[in-house]
């Protein structure tokens, strides 16, 4: 009787909006290949943190002052008299760490697996978008507690546009909206932290997972599940019901739908990284150091400098890469162009080959390679500068760039293995 | 919803279980965001007790006090008017203040701890506004009465003792606050003077 | 896969010698072994920084009545033996120090220290209010080992007694002062514990909670594997 009710209830709205479609579409209808591994679970893992910012940011902007008189103040006033203040504090705190850990992972899946590879270059550059927004968010959300390394860890990076040829100055002074650093500064970000850029951040993961929906999900083996139409035997096409949307155009093959069998995957991989997550966030939320750095529990004082400047850890890579170069306009070049060589990635790999699994051992290592390449360009972005470090950061440097310019010459003739027709695991 | 071709009661049972056990971590989930909506320690404090030194008003006098952001009466009532508060009943709407707008120690004839001292809050019960103190020409608006409480907005009258009139838009009578006497001089508005209660 | 795994496991391994270069504390600093759940050491350290430290530093974040209830002080009790400023029991613990004077007489404001466990480390407190030495040239004739050139006089001088260091910088023994060199230590720890209460004073809470979060997440995590699993047997 229940039944009846819900099934007449959803027919009087899908005759107003197709929403039963949309489910079987994009969920209980939509062919995913069946052999997602674990690097498969990151993507749903950034909307769950995603989530979490949206509802703890809210929450916190319930409590939150934001002028430079009263922000850093109200924090505390969060972590000590709002009850549970301080669960929503860490929540959003380990959740900003916690986003760029799974963004990461995420991104290393795309390398690995080719992921990035015709006909995903507009899913790739979605992602590369939703990345550079999020750095955004992340920086200007720093400023916000308004401490002293929130004060001159934006110092430095505003000075970085100083460095531009002509409008350098001006720009400098346009962006902080005063002279130095201040409540214009503050109220600012806070807008652009709070409503703009969550809104844009929503706009590109939407239109990301469009993209991702209409050319289907990449696997491990590269192997592409949507066939022409009439090449393949009935008797090989997967044994469920796919949308039509989809089967009209291709017959699908080694595809599983993705509700219910992803979602119920997906749940767990949710319960393991809660795990991860709450471990860090109920018993050491300041990350060693890291997720809260220590010359934040100090307000901001533009007399009185932390005695090691450095940006929070995710953006530690950038900022080596930007150290590395002894010219103040050199180095933030060198810093985009790194985050450029990742946008134009689709177009660097020459190759038709997708998974690591099938291509040469050369491919293999250089990943290898730019994998602790970018580790310990993180590692060096958290350190005091010094000459060996100087050193290792321009070695590493070198290796990071060295990825996409020798992959750009070996994939065009690249001693691949044969690519399988089906997925075999 | 699924178009899975088999199916299985143990499927059901581990569904129905990890929805209900996830829904047990989404009300957990829930409660920070919840509670966090509670009055904080601030507003708690801002709402603390507060010390009136009553040894200094004039009989017939009123002085204001302000407890939780709100205005409170405190009145040296004489004895003339004291005696007259039984002399109206029949006016009134409550006037055995039978309705709870006041703490235990407060129900009776003249609504305090001590017939000398009145203390109620200063908010009308129709809309809140705060009504005039009016010593002795209060008849104007009660015949026989000579001292009240005249509300400007909508015209609500109260007695000396708090209590409302009939006639009037006002449903009830005056609040009395949970109050106590330190000493014979100091009145205490907000901390009860049953003991066995702790902060009101 | 593996040989991700293994490159993962490399670059932990050459991430290890970078430790070398990066930045510890600048000063070594003595553990401070305290320990937050026992009440009795934070009521003596609420009792010495009411004492000594108050005059001159404010816990601007911290209120009298949150501190009762977390160090078990009934507030009768509270408001009668650790509140000496006229305030009231909801109110936060400051001073009546005029910052600007402060600032003359000391160099600079003598700081809040609501947070100062936080921004320093217990280990650092702990350490510093014990390495204080004579130091003539400075205004109120000591320095510190710790912090050098510190703008604050040894307020604790009257129990510690006097230290003074050699041309290696290592401090002497302190002498003069009313407690031993036990007894001192002692009521350092229970200042540095209680500084460290007052910078998170939902700590306790915030772990002990997390113990049950943890279980709980634990439990859904296997009762949702068991979903999975029962699902994909569908799948071959």
């Amino acid at each position: 009787m229940l039944m009846k009710l819900f099934t007449d209830f959803m027919g009087w709205i899908d005759k107003r909006l197709p929403v039963t479609d949309a489910w079987n579409k994009h969920l209980a209808q939509y062919p995913a290949p069946k052999n997602f591994n674990f690097w498969y679970f990151f993507g749903s893992l950034a909307m769950l943190v995603l989530v979490n910012q949206i509802l703890t940011g809210i929450w916190l902007t319930m409590n939150y002052e934001p002028s430079g008189d009263g922000a850093f103040a109200s924090i505390e006033y969060i972590m000590r008299d709002v009850d549970y203040g301080w669960l929503l504090r860490y929540m959003h705190s380990t959740g900003a760490s916690a986003f760029f850990v799974v963004v990461y992972l995420h991104m290393m899946r795309g390398l690995m697996y080719g992921s990035y590879q015709k006909p995903r270059e507009l899913l790739w550059i979605f992602g590369m978008l939703i990345y550079l927004v999020l750095m955004a968010e992340a920086f200007m959300g720093y400023l916000l507690p308004w401490g002293n390394m929130s004060f001159w860890g934006a110092q430095v990076i505003i000075s970085l546009f100083g460095a531009i040829p002509i409008i350098g100055e001006d720009l400098t002074i346009w962006i902080k909206g005063d002279y130095v650093i201040s409540g214009a500064t503050l109220n600012r970000f806070f807008a652009l932290h709070v409503i703009a850029l969550p809104l844009v951040l929503v706009i590109l993961v939407f239109l990301h997972i469009l993209a991702l929906h209409e050319v289907g999900s990449n696997n491990p083996e590269g192997v592409e599940t949507k066939k022409p139409k009439g090449s393949v035997k009935p008797e090989e096409l997967s044994k469920f019901k796919f949308h039509e949307s989809y089967t009209k155009k291709y017959d699908i093959v080694d595809s599983i739908p993705f509700h219910p069998y992803y979602s119920v995957k997906d749940i767990m991989g949710v319960a393991g990284f809660l795990i991860l997550f709450c471990w860090v966030m109920f018993f050491f939320p300041e990350g060693g150091g890291y997720f809260i750095e220590a010359p934040n529990f100090t307000p901001a004082n533009a007399l009185q400098t932390p005695e090691h400047i450095a940006p929070v850890w995710y953006f530690g890579p950038f900022y080596t890469i930007l150290r590395v170069v002894p010219d103040k306009l050199g180095g933030m070049l060198l810093m985009f162009a790194a985050i450029g060589m990742l946008f134009a990635l689709p177009w660097f790999d020459r190759g038709t080959v997708k998974s690591v699994r099938f291509r040469s051992k050369w491919h293999l290592a250089n990943l290898i390679q730019f994998s602790v390449c970018f580790i310990v360009l993180g590692a060096l972005g958290t350190m005091p500068a010094s000459p060996t470090a100087n050193l290792i950061g321009v070695i590493t440097t070198c290796g990071y760039f060295g990825f996409f310019i020798s992959l750009w010459f070996y994939s065009k003739n690249e001693n691949t293995k044969p690519v399988p027709e089906r997925v075999s695991h | 919803m699924s178009n899975v071709p088999v199916n299985n009661g143990r499927r059901r049972f581990l569904t129905a279980a990890t929805a209900v056990v996830g829904g047990v971590g989404v009300v957990g989930a829930a409660v920070p965001f919840i509670a966090s909506w509670n009055p904080s320690a601030r507003a708690k404090a801002a709402g603390a007790p507060v010390e009136v030194n009553v040894g200094k008003i004039q009989p017939g006098q009123l002085i204001r006090a302000e407890w939780r952001g709100k205005p409170v009466y405190v009145v040296r009532r004489t004895e003339k008017t004291v005696s007259a508060l039984a002399k109206h009943d029949d006016q009134l709407r409550d006037p055995n203040s039978e309705k709870a707008q006041q703490p235990d120690y407060a129900t009776n004839a003249h609504r305090s701890i001590k017939p000398e001292f009145m203390v109620a809050l200063g908010v009308c019960t129709h809309l809140g506004c705060a009504p005039t103190h009016h010593g002795d020409d209060f008849d104007q608006f009660v015949d026989g009465v000579p001292s009240g409480f005249f509300c400007p907005c909508h015209g609500s009258k109260f007695d000396m003792a708090g209590r409302v009139f009939q006639g009037v838009p006002a449903p009830l009578n005056l609040v009395v606050p949970e109050h106590s006497f330190i000493n014979d001089d100091t009145l205490l508005i907000g901390v009860s003077s049953d003991t066995s209660k702790g902060d009101a | 896969m593996k040989k991700l795994i293994l490159a993962f496991a490399f670059s932990i391994v050459a991430l290890a010698p970078l430790s070398v270069i990066a930045a510890g504390p600048s000063v070594p600093v003595d553990k401070a072994n305290n320990d937050l759940s026992d009440k009795e050491s934070l009521k003596k350290g609420f009792k010495t920084y009411i004492n000594y430290c108050l005059g001159c530093h404010q816990l601007q974040y911290q209120r009298y009545n949150r501190t009762f209830t977390d160090l078990g002080i009934e507030e009768a009790d509270g408001i009668e033996n650790y509140m000496y400023t006229g305030e009231k029991p909801g109110d936060h613990i400051t001073n009546t120090m005029p910052a600007k004077e402060a600032a003359k007489w000391f160099g600079s404001t003598p700081p809040d220290l609501t947070l100062e466990a936080r921004l320093r480390s217990p280990d650092w407190i702990y350490t510093y209010l014990r390495s204080f030495h004579i130091d003539e040239a400075r205004p109120f004739g000591v320095n510190n080992t710790v912090f050098k050139d510190v703008g604050m006089p040894h307020v604790l001088q009257d129990l510690q007694g006097v230290s003074t260091i050699d041309e290696q910088g290592n401090l002497s023994p302190a002498m003069g002062g009313s407690l031993t060199a036990e007894e001192y230590d002692e009521v350092v720890r229970d200042l540095t514990n209680f500084l460290e209460y007052v910078g998170e004073p939902n700590k306790l809470e915030r772990k002990s909670l997390g113990y049950w979060v943890l279980a709980f997440l634990l439990f859904f995590f296997i009762i949702s594997y068991f979903l999975k699993k029962e699902y994909w047997k569908d799948i071959h």
